[in-house]
């Protein structure tokens, strides 16, 4: 049994992101950070450095105040 | 309607009991308030007789929470209505706007005493008038009605909850202290025989709803909520799907249809008595229990055989403007009595249109007019 | 490494719950509200509650515009009004579920005769207070909540006031579930509102939430990130505790907590009322 499940895949609705950081904050295995890329209202988007080591938590989709990111895990979505 | 706790007779009643028995035999179902003289008796009566027809009584923690219980019951789906006085009307004023903003049927009750302030709680007054049309803030229109007897206040409290449920609004009844602690008969006719308008509920499925699209008489059709339509409505300016529209256009579609579908439609809203209009020289225009004190000064003024009309306002509110204006080009004055310094009179003389005089009769307050007041006025229109 | 394929709209699992044609929402980067609102979906999506019974009421202020959001029967009401509005809603309707949504001025301020009086009555509703200690959508001015010495536009050289310590007003008033949270601890706060939601009877839940544009940046925690760290590292988890131990003051630790939760009698009650 292993806590990483290649399975899960992070999703960001990018036009609803507003760069808070949040995710990048609260995200337990630390894997989220803001880039440099922005969306139309100029808010820094955020990638995943390593999205093997995402165990779907879902804390990142709880934190964000935009209904900007989730995760796909194989049980449904978080 | 179950039938238990309904009544039907003769009974001899206070205007107030007269109030909530209308309300009830109309299908209210529910009242908040608070109490406050001269209307307390109304609450009194509704807090006994709502559980026996199987409505609910609540008594809230003021006049502001009393007027936003009875919104929030009427979006539940239930005919509510509420009562107070002036000092009480002014506190209800912010959500009778958000009333009239929802487009919310529900009946408001206000038994005038002498204001302002605190003035004469226990002693008739007839001052909220001009408050009653302009009171809450923003453009829109309102129904008011003015009832001479407890008879007809019983008649009229069913007359305002249907015509709220027409019209989607807050209709106010604008009665006095008087009318509400004066016994008199009053007929109860037996249930099922009353005319009582329904609520007029959406005709299309609810994917296709949109709460603020209006029928041919600029009146939308009312989803309420927990039947699946998952509406959302407020207070801001809103466009057709209830959303916020924070634009001029927007403002100017809703305002426009919030005034126009009580304006357009006044010709069916407005309601008045006339009596020996047709010949005269003078025309008395009253309402309330002014109405009733002018009675008697017309049969003396006739007596002395001037030619009087008497003109009496059941609807206040649409004012009516055609009616008066009409009269106006055949009568030399208008005689308006009031138990204020000078409020209904405003509109008679922007009626007349310079036409014919307007002379009022002003009472401050505290009791009714001595009908020598309102006959030396009758003369001093004819000399 | 960029995010996987860009996710659409209308994808993410609380979608079906809002009112996707609104999105992205008023709020202000780093605000908190958002946070709130998807612990009460996330929380009506797990107790199974539904849809067409549940609604959302709330006030005016930056809270106040939750309701705007969401895809059920929802009410946007006059300032401090909610907890009435949906006390006769209720009445008129004991079979819907009632939410209510709203922030600290409108509950405590203008509404707080309205809030003592729902507790005291019990009324059977689960009311969220937001409470980011200023007043948001008019640009910044004190509340009842702003702690003292606390800086707002109109309290430029400190807040001389003494704060509400609101579970205490509501507990005090007669509350049968109180309880607080701040947006940091997401978990606990979703489980709070399971638990509201499931019983009968006013439960509170007070979610102390980071306010960015005002209170943050008038009081040195200028982003909500900042805010949101200190909510983190410097609450106390402490349940049972003592009411009058929940005084929230600058620079000191926020006890967070379910305080009270009892059973009691409620409005309404099936069968009963007033005057009989």
């Amino acid at each position: 049994m292993t806590t990483r499940a290649k399975q899960n895949r992070i999703r960001v609705i990018k036009p609803r992101c507003k760069g808070c950081s949040f995710c990048v904050e609260f995200c337990p295995q630390h894997i989220l950070y803001q880039t440099d890329e922005t969306n139309a209202k100029g808010y820094q988007l955020i990638a995943v450095t390593d999205p093997d080591k995402c165990t779907g938590c879902g804390m990142c989709s709880r934190v964000c105040p935009e209904f900007a990111i989730f995760v796909e895990t194989a049980d449904g979505k978080q | 309607m179950s039938g238990k706790g309904e009544i039907s007779g003769e009974f001899f009643l206070s205007g107030d009991e007269a109030c909530a028995e209308g309300a009830i035999a109309a299908g209210c179902r529910f009242f908040a308030g608070y109490p406050i003289t001269p209307a307390t008796e109304i609450a009194e009566t509704m807090s006994e007789r709502l559980p026996e027809v199987g409505g609910t009584y609540i008594q809230m923690e003021d006049e502001l929470g009393s007027m936003a219980a009875v919104l929030g019951a009427s979006w539940g789906g239930v005919k509510a209505m509420t009562a107070t006085s002036g000092p009480g009307f002014s506190l209800m004023m912010e959500n009778i706007g958000l009333g009239i903003m929802l487009e919310t049927p529900c009946v408001v009750v206000d038994m005038q005493r002498a204001g302002p302030s605190t003035g004469l709680p226990t002693l008739v007054g007839q001052g909220d008038m001009m408050q009653a049309r302009w009171g809450s803030h923003g453009s829109y229109s309102i129904i008011a009605l003015s009832p001479a007897s407890p008879q007809e206040l019983f008649d009229l409290t069913i007359r305002a909850f249907n015509l709220s449920e027409q019209y989607r609004l807050p209709v106010l009844l604008m009665s006095e202290e008087a009318i509400g602690h004066m016994y008199e008969k009053v007929i109860i006719p037996p249930p099922g025989t009353l005319k009582i308008t329904p609520r007029r509920k959406p005709n299309v499925p609810p994917q296709e709803y949109l709460p603020y699209m209006p029928d041919n008489d600029l009146v939308p059709p009312m989803a309420i909520a927990g039947e699946g339509y998952k509406f959302h409505i407020t207070g801001l300016t809103h466009d057709e799907r209830g959303y916020p529209a924070n634009t001029a256009e927007a403002q100017d579609r809703l305002v426009r249809r919030l005034v126009d579908k009580i304006e357009k439609n006044r010709r069916k809203i407005i309601e008045t008595a006339e009596d020996g209009i047709e010949g005269a020289d003078v025309a008395v225009c009253s309402y309330g229990i002014s109405a009733r004190v002018s009675a008697i000064a017309i049969e003396r003024a006739r007596a002395l055989g001037i030619k009087v009309g008497f003109l009496r306002l059941i609807t206040v509110w649409p004012f009516p403007t055609e009616k008066v204006r009409e009269i106006a080009a055949h009568v030399k004055a208008f005689v308006v009595p009031e138990i204020n310094y000078g409020q209904m009179v405003l509109e008679v003389e922007r009626a007349a249109c310079g036409r014919a005089k307007t002379i009022l009769v002003p009472h401050m307050g505290g009791a009714v007019h001595n009908p020598e007041t309102i006959l030396d006025a009758i003369k001093q229109a004819v000399a | 490494m960029k995010t996987d394929a860009l996710a659409a709209i209308g994808a993410h699992p609380l979608d079906e719950y809002l009112r996707t044609d609104r999105l992205p929402h008023i709020w202000c980067p780093g605000c908190g509200l958002g946070t709130v609102l998807g612990a009460i979906l996330r929380a009506i999506n797990r107790t199974g509650l539904d849809l067409d019974r549940t609604v959302i009421i709330s006030g005016i202020g930056c809270t106040g515009r939750a309701a705007g959001y969401v895809k059920m029967d929802s009410f946007h009401v006059t300032h401090g009004r909610a907890l009435p509005f949906a006390t006769g809603l209720k009445l008129a309707n004991p079979d819907l579920k009632i939410i209510v949504f709203s922030g600290d001025g409108d509950l405590a301020a203008i509404g707080g005769n309205h809030l003592i009086h729902a507790a005291r009555r019990n009324a059977d509703m689960t009311v969220i207070c937001v409470n980011n200690f200023i007043y948001g959508m008019t640009g910044g001015q004190l509340g009842p909540t702003t702690p003292e010495m606390g800086r707002t536009t109109t309290s430029r050289s400190g807040n001389i006031e003494k704060p509400f310590n609101i579970p205490r007003l509501v507990g005090a008033a007669g509350a049968q579930y109180v309880a607080r949270w701040t947006t940091a601890h997401v978990w606990q706060m979703e489980r709070a509102f399971i638990e509201a939601i499931d019983r009968k009877g006013f439960s509170f839940i007070e979610v102390i939430s980071p306010c960015p544009t005002y209170f943050g940046r008038m009081n040195e925690m200028a982003t909500g990130l900042d805010q949101m760290r200190y909510y983190r590292y410097n609450s106390v988890v402490k349940h049972g505790a003592n009411l009058d131990e929940l005084d929230i003051a600058l620079n000191s630790p926020i006890i967070v907590g379910k305080f009270i939760d009892a059973k009691k009698l409620y409005l309404p009650v099936q069968g009963a009322a007033h005057g009989k």
